[in-house]
């Protein structure tokens, strides 16, 4: 019951934004909606954690502990990127046609519906849609600003992910011929599981590569990331909290579904991939993050890293190795999305988004050169948050399970990420004020969305309540650890 | 190619007949200078398409195949060249020269590399396990997708990008309709509603582009960057 509402009442929220009453009230319709999915999202969440697994709406919707886990992230950024949106849209489109903003939550209510589809859809055939409509209905939140950066950015996005999501579909089809062979289980991730030991590895293999490859473009993995800095920079802040924070951790989750089933068959092993993939992320985001000049670019490159870290920690395989992967994501969707907000507020209090242009917010905006420095301590990995306790498991995983070589180079380039961003946020934060600087006053919305977002970001990183805890433990069982 | 020991001799030979055939359009799409004829050979490979997704629909008695030949000719060769018109009609139907990044004698040169690559990819998937139509079918859909993709790297205007993204698609359907011709329905016709949607956002995007940018060269569009 939960889960159909989860997907539903986006898209009647999204339909009551198109009608003339979302003319006046997209805004509040918007989070409306996003608090109720949050709550629903709350309770299913519990439901997966305690039994495992459940499905619902006749077996077309399903949810273990993974899953669930995804669906929780998204319903939370989802809810404070529309609290953002609130004042931040209004301000955006402000010499715009007034339909502009309608549009924006038409289209917002949409894409989370999308992003909800994906973990929840029993049929893997439907969830590769669901993939697919994620990138076209965010299409035009991305191309927002309809300058000739954003147009470009949107144009990137959806040719490279969507030429991505073609060359994974071949691997679905590949994956769904081993299936047959191996006496027709259901199209689905748990019958995938069950029947990989009997597939034909020549079938499996290729199939699992596709679907790397393909999907490997919109998780922005290296060397598939080029679209990624552009899109996540050019996209109205709210947005790139969506993109960066839940949108890429929804498609990663689907090569994490992979894990698995290519564990299953005896004859492959997808951790040298899952590792080699994740290492390469890390060591060219870091290097990008070195020479950086945009401060939302900054945090695009820094997902490029978090995603490959992810990687590198299902790659090492393992229940400790997968509950830090979890966990990490947990992390990352919420500092990430945090500090886009931030940085949002950033670029409404200042005009721009060059690293250079900005010095002593704190002198001009306190509150947001609190925020700002808070995200990227908690986006870095430093304590108390709850990123640096995940980087930590998954060294710490790493060490017992005897991959030196792999820790090592992990740890070097985590080291140089963390000292890049903290010596760009600091120069912006506390360098001496520049005489050309003109400020003005943020919307009101987005130090609200900043006081919520930072509650869960301080929270996670020094108390998990014992059914969170159940749930990433869940989560970390459903990636075969 | 093992069609001797085909169960369908006949269907088996007008196939392979198709799916070469379709590889020429896929070179088609690619190779073309003008933004119409690329249009037209998209279409006529969405025509062998969807002749291929009947004759094995036939030859394996399978309902499903026939369904996709049906959604094909409606989305494929009605519907996105419907969209196109009603988006970027000029971008189309002006007649001029498609910018590109090689000439016309290197691409084909890389294409023919690519369809050998398709064979390297897909021999060791065709030793494992015996399909029907799967002999023709999975080779000449892996090289077209190859070849689509190529078309993407190398175009730089949006709307022969466009058609070399669509191109890649029938290229995975073409690979598609002889690996699983037992598809459920709904997911097969989830994937083609997906075609046309993928058209009118591209479609709108370069709309957009043009009326705000005055080009639509999108290979020339790299403000963005790492300085």
């Amino acid at each position: 019951m939960e889960l159909a509402a989860i997907v539903l009442l986006p898209a009647a929220a999204g339909a009551l934004c198109w009608s003339p009453f979302g003319r006046r009230f997209a805004a509040p319709i918007t989070f409306a909606s996003a608090v109720i999915v949050l709550a629903l999202a709350l309770s299913a969440s519990m439901q997966a954690a305690r039994l495992g697994h459940f499905d619902a709406a006749g077996g077309w919707l399903t949810c273990d502990g993974l899953g669930a886990l995804i669906v929780v992230l998204v319903a939370l950024v989802g809810t404070t990127a529309a609290v953002f949106s609130w004042g931040y849209i209004r301000l955006r489109s402000r010499h715009a046609a007034p339909s502009k903003e309608q549009h924006y939550y038409v289209l917002y209510n949409l894409f989370l519906m999308s992003l909800f589809a994906v973990p929840l859809l029993a049929n893997v055939a439907l969830m590769w849609v669901a993939v697919e409509l994620t990138t076209l209905l965010s299409a035009f939140l991305v191309g927002f600003e309809d300058t000739p950066e954003a147009l470009e950015a949107a144009w990137k996005y959806v040719v490279l992910t969507t030429l991505g999501a073609v060359l994974a579909l071949l691997g679905f089809l590949i994956l769904y011929w081993g299936s047959r062979v191996a006496g027709e289980p259901p199209f689905t991730w748990l019958g995938l599981v069950g029947a990989a030991p009997r597939m034909p590895p020549s079938l499996l293999w290729p199939a699992f590569l596709f679907i790397l490859v393909g999907f490997g473009v919109k998780v922005g993995l290296v060397p598939m990331h080029t679209w990624l800095p552009d899109a996540h920079s050019q996209a109205p802040a709210s947005i790139c909290a969506l993109l960066s924070g839940v949108e890429t951790t929804t498609v990663l989750y689907v090569i994490l579904r992979l894990f698995p089933v290519v564990g299953g068959a005896a004859a492959l092993d997808a951790r040298p991939w899952f590792i080699g993939f994740g290492l390469l992320s890390v060591a060219i985001a870091t290097l990008l993050l070195v020479y950086v000049q945009d401060f939302k670019r900054m945090f695009a490159f820094s997902t490029v890293e978090h995603m490959g870290i992810i990687l590198v920690a299902a790659g090492l395989g393992g229940a400790e190795a997968h509950l830090a992967a979890a966990y990490q994501m947990t992390g990352h969707a919420i500092a990430k999305s945090f500090c886009f907000l931030a940085a949002g507020t950033l670029t409404a209090t200042f005009g721009t988004q060059e690293i250079a242009a900005v010095r002593g917010i704190v002198k001009y905006a306190p509150f947001s050169a609190l925020a700002f420095v808070t995200g990227a301590f908690a986006i870095a990995g430093a304590p108390p948050f709850a990123i640096f306790i995940s980087e930590f498991m998954i060294l710490k995983a790493g060490i017992d399970g005897g991959h030196y070589l792999v820790i090592g180079l992990l740890a070097f380039f985590l080291v140089i990420a963390f000292c890049s961003i903290l010596f760009h946020v600091t120069r912006m934060t506390f360098g001496a004020p520049r005489a050309d600087t003109a400020t003005s006053v943020a919307p009101v919305s987005c130090g609200i969305a900043l006081a919520v977002a930072a509650i869960p970001l301080v929270v996670i990183g020094v108390y998990l309540p014992s059914m969170f805890q159940g749930l990433l433990r869940a989560a970390a069982a459903a990636m075969g650890g | 190619m093992g069609m001797n020991s085909s169960p369908f001799p006949i269907i088996s030979a007008l196939d392979a007949l198709t799916g070469s055939l379709f590889l020429l359009t896929a070179l088609g799409v690619l190779a073309t200078r003008q933004v119409l004829a690329s249009l037209q050979f998209f279409i006529a490979q969405s025509l062998l398409l969807t002749l291929s997704a009947a004759l094995l629909g036939v030859a394996l008695n399978s309902p499903h195949l026939l369904a996709v030949a049906a959604i094909t000719i409606a989305t494929k060769t009605i519907l996105i060249p419907w969209v196109l018109r009603r988006t970027v009609s000029a971008e189309v139907y002006r007649t001029r020269e498609i910018e590109r990044v090689l000439n016309i004698p290197t691409s084909l040169l890389v294409a023919a590399l690519l369809v050998v690559l398709a064979y390297v990819i897909a021999n060791p998937v065709l030793a494992a396990v015996n399909a029907p139509f799967a002999q023709v079918n999975l080779p000449l859909g892996i090289a077209a997708m190859l070849l689509g993709v190529f078309t993407v790297a190398i175009r730089r205007e949006a709307v022969p990008q466009l058609l070399g993204l669509l191109a890649v698609e029938n290229g995975v359907f073409f690979a598609g309709v002889a690996i699983v011709p037992d598809l459920p329905v709904i997911a097969e016709l989830a994937a083609a509603v997906d075609v046309p949607v993928v058209a009118l956002v591209v479609g709108l995007l370069t709309r957009r582009i043009h009326l705000r940018v005055g080009t639509t060269a999108v290979g020339m569009l790299s403000s963005l960057r790492e300085r």
